[in-house]
């Protein structure tokens, strides 16, 4: 494909790509709404649940195992049955972009509060601090690192497979990718794919920089220190 | 942003077709057994440019962080975009999909492999140059050995993840379980999909019980020291 260059070159400079429904500026947008709404939607479930779990100490092993067994499940199966039994379009999509996206963030909430240091929570406990105020003023604070770097697995996978779930009639930029594909436009697939990949950096620059910001910055370093086996993220779609 | 409205299948189709299962029961055979390549092939070919990137790490240990740090980047790349970039290279089939899913395979397993040797035993090491072992010979026969179940646990989380990666890899033409799910969707019939979603999973579970068992095989000393 030596015009390949050009045919790319030819396709972005095309005004139509960057006006309308079906402009790159929309597709980005939607693409970050589906991205976005399901990842919210993942944080609301998994962070309290986490948290809840990880403080008692109860169902801890129930959780990690089940979030364990969900990596052997195939997203993009998920989401075409989804699509099928509930119904094309974005509800079907986000239920199952929201049930992929809690047990990364799940698992590392847990984790990151049951790795609290015995002592630092005996010590909390021995400052006068009652059950929730040591949650949210010693064992949140610790597990920041972690919890950030589940939501960073998730945000990375929703955007991956909010790309294929174009195919069950959602917009975004898997439009391009499919829609290149089905009219055997390979400038326009690249396009949509090289899209794809900058939106995922992107994303996780920016969480990286939230991460900086909230994170205090004595347990910073913590982050490349702490990764226990579970948080290997998987990369989907 | 105007989604697609949703249509709900209301027709009386069953969730699981068994005449459609018992007539295409070859084919989805055949689709099984190229999935196992699918899965076999990207694994095989990220252990073969692991292990030596894992070993140089080990050697020269500034080499790790920049080796770990490109190997996350490429990691936070979604399959569909590297499948697509290398349509370009290889055009349709499986070998456009082998390697994105190699490459996939490498952050853990280097990791993996780099951390099964770090955590050796340093007086294991000295014993073994004390009894005057050559570099590689101690290698392989010494280390190897003891950071092998690190190794395989690296190993089981990466076969596991490439089953269900490789059912992407039906949109670039590679073929697989994948392909049930592109048939389900266009004829907005369940039964292919759930019958692609059950085999992937029980692909996973049995390739990753059969690691463990490479590993319980493999080392025996911890058989008995448990």
């Amino acid at each position: 494909m030596p015009d390949l260059p050009l045919e790319v070159w030819e396709w972005i400079a095309d005004p139509d790509r960057w006006a309308g429904s079906r402009g790159i500026p929309s597709r980005v947008l939607e693409h970050l709404w589906y991205s976005l709404s399901s990842l919210a939607a993942a944080i609301a479930i998994a962070l309290p649940v986490g948290l809840w779990v990880g403080h008692t100490g109860r169902g801890g092993t129930l959780a990690i195992n089940l979030a364990n067994t969900g990596r052997a499940v195939p997203s993009f199966g998920i989401i075409v049955l989804f699509a099928i039994l509930i119904g094309f379009g974005f509800t079907g999509t986000f239920i199952a972009l929201v049930a992929f996206a809690i047990p990364p963030i799940l698992t590392n909430t847990y984790t990151g509060v049951r790795e609290v240091n015995s002592e630092v929570r005996e010590s909390a406990e021995g400052m006068g601090m009652r059950g929730f105020q040591v949650l949210w003023r010693v064992e949140v604070p610790y597990a920041l690192p972690l919890i950030f770097a589940g939501i960073r697995t998730s945000a990375v996978q929703v955007i991956a497979t909010a790309t294929l779930a174009n195919l069950v009639g959602i917009g975004g930029l898997g439009s391009y990718v499919f829609g290149g594909l089905a009219r055997l436009n390979f400038a326009e697939m690249l396009v949509g794919a090289v899209l794809v990949a900058l939106l995922s950096l992107a994303m996780e620059g920016v969480l990286a920089l939230v991460q900086r910001a909230v994170v205090p910055g004595g347990l910073q370093e913590q982050e490349a220190a702490t990764q226990p086996a579970q948080q290997i993220p998987s990369p989907v779609a | 942003m105007s989604p697609t409205p949703a249509v709900a299948i209301t027709g009386d189709q069953p969730l699981v077709d068994w005449a459609w299962i018992e007539r295409n029961a070859p084919m989805v055979g055949e689709l099984f057994v190229e999935h196992v390549q699918l899965t076999a092939y990207p694994v095989t070919l990220g252990l073969v440019l692991a292990f030596p990137l894992s070993l140089a790490a080990v050697r020269w240990q500034w080499l790790y962080p920049p080796l770990i740090g490109f190997a996350g980047l490429l990691f936070t790349v979604p399959s569909i975009a590297l499948f697509v970039l290398m349509v370009g290279v290889t055009g349709l089939g499986m070998t456009t999909a082998v390697v994105p899913l190699a490459i996939y395979t490498l952050l853990v397993l280097v990791r993996n492999t780099v951390e099964g040797f770090n955590g050796i035993d340093r007086d294991v090491r000295e014993a073994a140059e004390a009894m005057g072992y050559r570099r590689a010979r101690q290698i392989l026969t010494v280390e190897l050995p003891l950071a092998l179940p690190v190794i395989i646990a690296g190993l089981r989380i990466t076969t596991v993840t490439t089953v269900g990666l490789a059912t992407v890899a039906t949109l670039v033409g590679s073929g697989g379980l994948g392909d049930l799910f592109t048939d389900a969707v266009m004829r907005r019939f369940p039964t292919p999909a759930l019958v692609g979603l059950v085999l992937a999973v029980l692909l996973a579970v049995a390739l990753d019980l059969a690691l463990l068992a490479v590993q319980w095989l493999l080392t025996p000393w911890r058989r008995r020291a448990s």
